[in-house]
């Protein structure tokens, strides 16, 4: 079997994001990347898909020059080979322009499943992987919080507001899952120098055959007109309990009409 | 006026509170008809649409909608919209809502912005991002603007409308028909209001101490009428279940009111609560850091401090 895994580098969890003044993009040089969480959900169960029926993981990831390094992370955990889709010209691509350019480099390459993370933690719009679906016209299965292959079909429970849904698709699909799906490995030593070694290829737009025109910023379908920090909101009330805590709250409820 | 297209988030037949939302902020914008995909649209909930002001419904009822994943509802949405030349199309913000609006875009070569919390005249949107430190208005420049509302972002306003059924052929390709949907599992919802909508969310994370602890946060949570959350180390445990577990990888929550008990505030935690309207904390950890977040805090044992609240509430009820 041939997974594909598409990561994202993203900044640190932790660390604070703004937007560029200039161009209203994400500032990804102020912080630390790293390779965005849940995507390391999406490295294990392709780790684990693969133990279990053999074959290969194939790294790709859309990023600048760094995020080489969020594609050493996973080929650290395990995976066999990376792409690199990388051009100057992708800078600023929207969802619409990012899922093009990644549809055109899973393309034509014998994968059986591609699997993502279900949302990235910077720009958490969570629609890439439908996107890419849409794009290859392959079925999608994601919000996996279980992911099972059988011969040529794809069973998961699908995460929903009231439980799951059980949803089966014949291969190839797209999947995407969710945080609860696994526990992701560490890298261990072994594993961080056998990644040096392993084969990344790199692809800029030409080599997928879209115009630069087509990606990055010019060409998003949507834009920033205008953006503001949120003045912090001024401290609350704190108070020690003395044993009359819960009667502070509700007083506190009570001024704000609560009660 | 311009027609704004309303997809109607809907659930065993009873429309969502959302879609009263996005009806009344559709009404900002333009002339709202409600787009109805999927079986189940009967009478009542006609009327429920008609009331808060959809001028339309276009109902396209095929169970080729409700068996396969989004990809058959993409198609339908997407064809109204070649059909009806809309404004601009509204969908809840919810992971399923997000899903059909990206489809949606590619083939309706349209531009996308999600999880609005408001849009202008002039559709331009306004995003909360960065876990609420950042104000981002964002406006669409190509094709018919699609864009997905947070729940809780409009007061629904009633504003009765003719609500006239038009029903819209469906015949979904077989491109579409991928993914099958073979089972559903309903959990237990109990009588409590949805999480996502409710206006006031009581929840409990791993200060609760266990599945028996969360008696504690539930009763406080019935005497307010509200709905029971809950954090990750909470529903990992196994002490309640997932889908009332709050934060990035759970609900998004906006609610007038929301009280963490025995939560630290982690950063995925409080991105799906952190735009709520008033906050309140009970944390035995005056470090904890959703004290920053905090409108009023009491540093103290929950099991104390949660009990007396609940029976003040009802003192103060009589
Ligand atoms: C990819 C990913 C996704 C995630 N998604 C989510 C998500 O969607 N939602 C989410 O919540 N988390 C999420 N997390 C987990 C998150 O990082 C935290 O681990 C989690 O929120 C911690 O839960 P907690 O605050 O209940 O527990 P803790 O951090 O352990 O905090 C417990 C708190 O309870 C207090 N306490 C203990 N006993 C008492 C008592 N008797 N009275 C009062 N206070 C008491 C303690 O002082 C402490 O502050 C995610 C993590 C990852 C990596």
């Amino acid at each position: 079997m041939k997974v594909a895994v598409c990561v994202k580098q993203v900044p640190d969890t932790w660390a604070e994001k703004r937007l560029k003044p200039e161009d209203s993009t994400l500032d990804r040089e102020s912080a630390e990347g790293v390779l965005n969480e849940l995507d390391e959900y999406a490295v294990e169960e392709s780790l684990r898909l693969i133990e279990a029926h053999g074959g290969e993981v194939v790294v790709v990831s859309m990023g600048p020059e760094r995020a080489g390094e969020t594609i050493r992370k996973a080929l650290s955990m395990g995976a066999d080979a990376g792409v690199h889709v990388i051009d100057d010209a992708l800078h600023g691509s929207d969802a619409i322009a990012t899922s093009a350019a990644l549809a055109k480099a899973l393309a034509g390459r014998g994968f059986d499943l591609i699997i993502f993370g279900s949302e990235s933690t910077d720009a958490r719009m969570s629609v890439v992987p439908a996107m890419v679906a849409e794009r290859l016209g392959l079925p999608q299965v994601t919000f996996a919080q279980k992911v099972e292959v059988g011969g040529s079909t794809v069973r998961i429970e699908r995460q929903t507001e009231y439980g799951f849904d059980t949803v089966e698709a014949a291969l190839p699909a797209v999947v995407s899952v969710v945080e609860k799906i696994n526990e992701p490995r560490y890298p261990s030593f072994k594993g961080i120098m056998a990644a040096k070694k392993k084969p990344v290829e790199t692809l800029a737009v030409a080599d997928l055959g879209l115009e630069p025109a087509a990606v990055g910023l010019g060409a998003a379908w949507s834009g920033v007109a205008d953006f503001a920090a949120r003045p912090p909101k001024a401290a609350g009330t704190v108070v020690s309990d003395d044993g009359q805590g819960g009667v502070q709250i509700a007083e506190f409820l009570t001024e704000q009409k609560f009660i | 006026m311009a027609e704004i297209l309303v997809l109607v988030d809907h659930s065993e037949g009873s429309v969502k509170k959302v879609t009263f939302e996005l009806l009344t902020l559709a009404r900002s914008l333009g002339t709202p008809s409600a787009v109805w995909l999927g079986g189940g649209a009967d009478a009542a909930a006609l009327a429920q649409l008609a009331e808060y002001g959809a001028e339309t419904v276009y109902v396209a009822d095929s169970a080729d909608l409700d068996d396969y994943l989004v990809a058959p509802k993409a198609e339908a949405l997407a064809s109204l919209i070649a059909d009806k030349a809309p404004a601009a199309v509204l969908i809840a913000s919810t992971a399923e809502g997000k899903e059909i609006a990206g489809r949606v875009a590619i083939k309706a070569e349209s531009g996308i912005i999600t999880d609005a919390v408001g849009v202008e005249a002039d559709l331009t949107a306004t995003q909360s991002v960065f876990g609420g430190s950042t104000v981002v208005k964002s406006k669409v420049t190509r094709g018919t603007p699609i864009i997905t509302v947070r729940p809780n972002s409009t007061a629904p306003e009633a504003a009765p409308a003719a609500g006239t059924r038009s029903d819209v052929a469906v015949s979904v390709s077989d491109a579409a028909k991928g993914a099958r949907v073979t089972g559903r599992t309903v959990a237990q919802r109990g009588g409590r209001p949805d999480l996502a909508e409710a206006a006031i969310v009581v929840s409990g994370g791993r200060g609760v101490g266990g599945a028996e602890g969360f008696g504690v946060v539930e009763a406080l949570a019935d005497t307010l009428g509200a709905a029971v959350g809950a954090s990750r180390a909470a529903t990992d445990a196994g002490w309640y279940p997932h889908q009332f577990q709050v934060g990035q990888t759970g609900k998004t929550v906006s609610p007038q009111l929301y009280i963490a008990n025995g939560i630290s505030g982690a950063i995925q935690h409080r991105a799906g609560m952190q735009t709520s309207k008033t906050i309140v904390v009970v944390n035995k950890d005056p470090e904890a850091p959703i004290f920053e977040l905090a409108d009023f805090g009491v540093v103290g044992d929950l099991f104390a401090v949660v009990p007396q609240l609940t029976e003040e509430i009802s003192k103060r009820r009589g």
